[in-house]
């Protein structure tokens, strides 16, 4: 079978898959759960995440020996297409399929690896990223939460904040990147420990966010514990690991959530049909460019997600995350301005609800994950070339 | 669909850059352009007779190298990044296309493999509209007459006029529809050379008046019908868009070298976060249209109607928009010396803006997108 046949019968499976399996009581939970909708529905999305481990959907692409099926990159693009189409919920596991599995599995111990990645596999162990502080933001190398070993018994105790923990609350596991020797500064003398989330010693405090849901938490650790097995790395090694991590987001899902874009605005354009906003040419021409942005989208991640050996294409690959953050807020301004007078009532429209929420949350997209001003340093400095920005002395 | 580029994509690509760095240098570009523009024939004739670069997207049975519209996009970036002053642009991506979409025996024995083999040039009057319209408005008429034609109308901006060696007309016929009339310079044509802020592409009037024809100067074989044209269309709005790309890395990658050498404070302006978040952005913009464009040429060959063409659209509008947003921070990062006749930006301000005009500016491409993707009209 040729790699394309091989793609097509890899999407013919998996939409035959959801349309059996996203139904019944699984149903209500088509397009939920996704950015800005993550406390949706938690107990039946963690359900459906064992739903999706029986049909061995969940780490699709971890290798083989490790429970997953050892898909390619454009199979796993096609699948996350494929999943995006079906209306698939955002996925609570996605910390640990994306993140923690792929980070054990290039760095974690043999003992690790057994304890963690099955839970992660089955749809049963959820994980959360404890990576920003209030002082540690995009600034990550100021973090300043501690983690002191217990000589008795080889464990860590952790104390310290972090912050913006997506999901931490309908979580398990959390991994922690601290500061384990006195006195270092920066990107030098931090750990990357695994720890649960349920003991005495760590508490988790809700952030109510713009559009009125609660998915980021505060965490707060005092004297909490990390088992001596549960350090990934060498203690010290710690920024090593934690960038490793993100290198695995290597933006897969997310040509999933630009199905989701693409229905957000099917929807705006419907409306626009609706209530008469699609016959003013200047909402015409911000549909089409609109239009235009999430098709250049869809080709730059492709381009992105390539194994094309040409320069221009790593350095193009950092716009993605501006380009796409800023189309995603745009689009949420264009849904209100759609939606004109009545986008300021709330109603029980799921339509009007859903837009709603788009305008409020996309705001967000332009900050977590690197800010818009940090990735235009990035892009500057690693894609471009230029001066660095000085370190300021301030403490 | 996979948008990597093969080996030996890249290596007609490097080789193609490799060639104009030598021979279509600011230094040549500038003696075409003090000269009040033209076509750099030295260049033309290496470029078509040599390196067969008019051949690469011409069917392999009408004498060309039968490659894909990717190969062409990538030499239109490479021309496009040198300001080459010369006919490929109207030849390859123009006139060759139309041939191949509508041509008769004619066209595809004898015109095509002469343009394949670099012994013509050739240009279309199209006028200056987004694709969607170009057919309905061409105003040239044509009627026969004993064994010929008359032709009638006036085209007031053909690309690469007067040099064209072969000009395509497009023209009415009684019964409405559109033939496709093949000029040589052998005709009586009335063409006014235009004088043009761009001297990097030369524009020209041209004027039929009743002008008699030959029999055999009528090339198409059943007329210009609709979907024939926007793909002959869709082809040139691509290599203009593939060459406003071009352009457009050229000049950002100019101002970078410059603002990473201007001292002032006590540092390289470049070091300034203002002049940083600028470059990245028009960075973001160069990712956002290289990739739509790269993705709507591989698309090509898999053309399917109105989504295809309100991609080639949405290819042409940002390649416009990235070329003007990139030239004309170019000359603000060069202070003083931007917008002196020395520096280089004002060769590419003025392209920009001239091929932004070319086959229709952006606010027609995004009518012809908000058409097709919301529907016009009384489907709102």
């Amino acid at each position: 079978m040729s790699e394309a046949e091989g793609i097509k019968a890899l999407r013919t499976e998996a939409a035959q898959w959801l349309a059996e399996h996203l139904t019944g009581k699984y149903a209500p939970l088509r397009h939920r759960g996704g950015s800005g909708d993550g406390d949706a529905f938690p107990v039946l999305r963690k359900e459906w995440e064992r739903e999706l481990a029986s049909g061995r959907w969940t780490c699709p692409g971890w290798p083989r020996e490790y429970g997953g099926r050892g898909l390619s990159i454009a199979e796993q693009v096609a699948f996350q297409e494929e999943y995006g189409l079906a209306g698939g919920p955002g996925r609570m596991g996605h910390i640990g399929e994306g993140l923690v599995g792929p980070t054990l599995i290039a760095f974690g111990t043999d003992d690790q690896k057994s304890r963690f990645l099955p839970g992660i596999l089955n749809g049963t162990e959820f994980w959360c990223q404890g990576y920003s502080e209030p002082s540690a933001g995009s600034d990550l190398g100021n973090i300043k939460t501690r983690a002191r070993l217990d000589p008795a018994t080889g464990d860590w105790l952790v104390t310290g904040q972090k912050v913006w923990t997506s999901l931490a609350h309908l979580s398990d596991w959390i991994f922690v990147l601290a500061r384990c020797e006195e006195g270092s500064v920066g990107r030098n003398g931090l750990i990357f420990l695994l720890m649960k989330i349920d003991q005495p010693g760590v508490e988790i405090r809700p952030i109510r966010q713009i559009g009125g849901g609660a998915e980021f938490n505060e965490v707060f650790f005092a004297d909490a514990r990390a088992d001596a097995r549960d350090v990934v790395g060498q203690p010290g090694d710690g920024w090593r690991i934690a960038m490793a991590l993100l290198g695995f987001e290597r933006g897969i899902s997310t040509l999933g959530q630009q199905m989701s874009f693409a229905q957000e605005l099917d929807l705006i354009i419907e409306i626009a049909k609706e209530n008469g906003a699609a016959l003013r040419p200047a909402i015409r021409h911000r549909i089409a460019r609109a239009w235009i942005g999430l098709r250049a989208m869809r080709y730059l991640a492709m381009r992105v997600l390539s194994t094309d050996p040409d320069g221009d294409v790593q350095r193009e690959g950092l716009s993605y995350k501006y380009h796409w953050s800023n189309w995603h807020r745009d689009l949420g301004k264009l849904a209100m301005d759609v939606l004109g007078p009545e986008a300021n009532i709330i109603a029980d429209d799921w339509r009007r609800e859903r837009l709603q929420q788009l305008f409020l949350f996309s705001r967000a997209d332009t900050i977590y994950g690197g800010t818009n001003e940090i990735q235009l340093n990035i892009l500057a400095e690693q894609g471009l070339g230029m001066p660095r920005e000085p370190r300021g002395a301030l403490k | 669909m996979n948008l990597d580029l093969t080996a030996d994509q890249r290596a007609i690509r490097d080789e193609a850059g490799r060639f104009l760095d030598e021979n279509s240098s600011s230094k040549d570009v500038r003696l075409i352009v003090d000269a009040g523009g033209g076509t750099d024939e030295a260049l033309w004739r290496t470029v078509a007779r040599d390196l067969g670069w008019c051949a690469m997207s011409i069917p392999e049975e009408c004498g060309g190298l039968g490659l894909g519209m990717t190969e062409m996009s990538l030499l239109m970036e490479v021309c496009g990044a040198h300001l080459a002053c010369m006919p490929l642009w109207s030849t390859a991506c123009l006139a060759a296309p139309l041939l191949v979409e509508t041509g008769n025996e004619r066209a595809r024995e004898t015109l095509l493999p002469a343009i394949a083999g670099g012994e013509i040039s050739a240009t279309v009057a199209w006028p200056a509209l987004a694709h969607a319209e170009q057919l309905n408005a061409i105003s040239a008429t044509a009627r026969a007459e004993g064994d010929g034609y008359r032709l009638e109308g006036e085209v007031a901006m053909v690309a690469d006029l007067p040099g064209a060696d072969l000009i395509l007309v497009p023209a009415r016929l009684p019964d409405g529809t559109v033939a496709l009339f093949a000029l040589d310079r052998t005709l009586p044509l009335k063409i006014a050379a235009l004088k043009t802020l761009d001297a990097t592409r030369p524009l020209g009037a041209l004027s039929l008046t009743d002008l008699a024809v030959p029999a055999e100067a009528r090339v198409d074989e059943n007329g210009i019908g609709a979907s024939a044209a926007e793909r002959a269309l869709a082809f040139g709005i691509l290599g203009l868009a593939a060459e406003q790309l071009g352009a457009a890395r050229a000049v950002m990658d100019l101002t970078l070298a410059y603002i990473g050498e201007r001292v002032q404070f006590g540092r390289t302006i470049a070091s300034f976060q203002a002049i940083k978040h600028r470059c990245a952005k028009l960075e973001v913009d160069f990712a956002e249209a290289r990739s739509l464009v790269y993705g709507a040429t591989a698309g090509f060959s898999d053309w399917s109607g109105e989504e295809a063409n309100a991609e080639v659209a949405a290819a042409r509008v940002l390649a416009s928009e990235l070329l003007f947003r990139a030239v004309e921070e170019s000359i603000q990062l060069h202070g003083g010396v931007g917008f002196t006749w020395e520096y280089d930006p004002h060769l590419y301000f003025k392209r920009a803006q001239a091929s932004n005009a070319l086959l229709g500016a952006p606010e027609g491409h995004l009518d012809a997108i908000a058409d097709a993707i919301i529907g016009r009209g009384a489907e709102v």
